[in-house]
């Protein structure tokens, strides 16, 4: 039972793995040339486990930043992960003690493997995020690992594997724009970044782009209720 | 002065883990109200419309090839997507082929 629970949830994970594995060696690699060891690598992606964030802290350690500035560049960067949260409440009640890490853990990736449900197969939903959360972060930080090992030899070229984050994403969007009729909510969240994302640029395009998506969907949420009632 | 990163990646563990506990720890015992509800309930759609965008935020940026080759892909993976609904098929394949035509752009 626990073992067809983890085979699913393997599964599943597979297509993060390979995002995952590289962005996580590049972190390792970034770490390694600016001159910090495995140790403190390893203990990022373990306990702040958020791949832009760990990306950004490389150039705020070598700048002069101080702690507020590391405090306010991970609630920019990560704020979305209040709104992840909020979409989970239901999923996760009732996870128990697996429930801290549930929270650790809710990646970008993560997040868009689980806010789709358990396989209806899975008679312990709780479990399978578990093992789903667990598999993520264990390929980002044996990512990192790698990248601090290997410094700045890589044995081959990886060039553009990143692009299967990307892609995850557009099959996940897909698959939610397939399951619903109500196309709004999806069309709001491109329409509204992509807006943003010319306004104010690529580095502070996200908060906006979250404010403004929450503005509406609250502004329009009773017609969407209906829509969806009458599906 | 530099600070330690030490402390510093304390920090950054803390805010993170407060965001992703915060909603949790807030609507714990109590019923989140129903404006609380229907965002969680819309929200996934429009994030992860956010999320595609926030991949491809170089695009503005990158030469006229590179964005060519991107919504290129892009457009494959949603192909594949409707037409096989196979996930793994649709990423492993867009992939390859986002990683042999790159070298050209």
């Amino acid at each position: 039972m626990k073992r067809e629970v983890i085979r699913q949830a393997w599964g599943k994970t597979i297509p993060v793995m390979a995002g995952y594995l590289v962005l996580g060696m590049g972190f390792g690699i970034l770490m390694k040339a600016k001159g910090y060891g495995m140790g403190l690598a390893l203990l990022m992606s373990v306990f702040v486990y958020a791949g832009s964030l760990q990306y950004a802290a490389v150039s705020l350690f070598s700048s002069s930043a101080n702690l507020w500035m590391a405090a306010m560049t991970a609630f920019m960067v990560n704020a979305r992960h209040l709104f992840y949260g909020l979409s989970m409440l239901k999923r996760y009640r009732g996870a128990g003690w697996k429930k801290l890490y549930l929270m650790h853990a809710l990646s970008d990736e993560t997040y868009s493997l689980v806010c789709n449900g358990a396989p209806s197969n899975v008679t312990d939903p709780h479990a399978y995020y578990f093992y789903v959360s667990l598999f993520d972060q264990l390929y980002w930080v044996i990512g990192t690992l790698c990248g601090s090992l290997l410094g700045t030899i890589i044995p081959f070229d990886l060039a553009g594997i990143e692009f299967s984050m990307t892609a995850l994403f557009v099959t996940v969007f897909v698959e939610q724009w397939i399951s619903v009729k109500e196309h709004r909510p999806a069309l709001i969240g491109l329409g509204v970044s992509a807006l943003c994302l010319l306004l104010f640029g690529k580095d502070n395009f996200l908060l906006a782009a979250m404010v403004l998506i929450c503005i509406w969907l609250c502004a329009i949420r009773k017609r969407l209720r209906q829509k969806e009632a009458l599906k | 002065m530099i600070e330690n990163p030490l402390s510093m990646i304390a920090v950054m563990a803390l805010v993170t883990l407060l965001l992703r506990t915060l909603p949790f720890i807030l609507f714990q015992k109590r019923r989140p109200f129903t404006l609380i509800e229907d965002l969680g309930a819309w929200l996934p759609y429009a994030m992860m419309g956010m999320l595609v965008v926030y991949c491809l935020k170089d695009l503005p940026s990158v030469a006229m090839t590179h964005a060519f080759l991107q919504i290129g892909c892009v457009m494959l993976v949603v192909l594949l997507q409707v037409w096989k609904r196979n996930t793994l098929f649709s990423i492993v394949l867009s992939t390859l082929c986002y990683m042999i035509l790159l070298p050209f752009c």
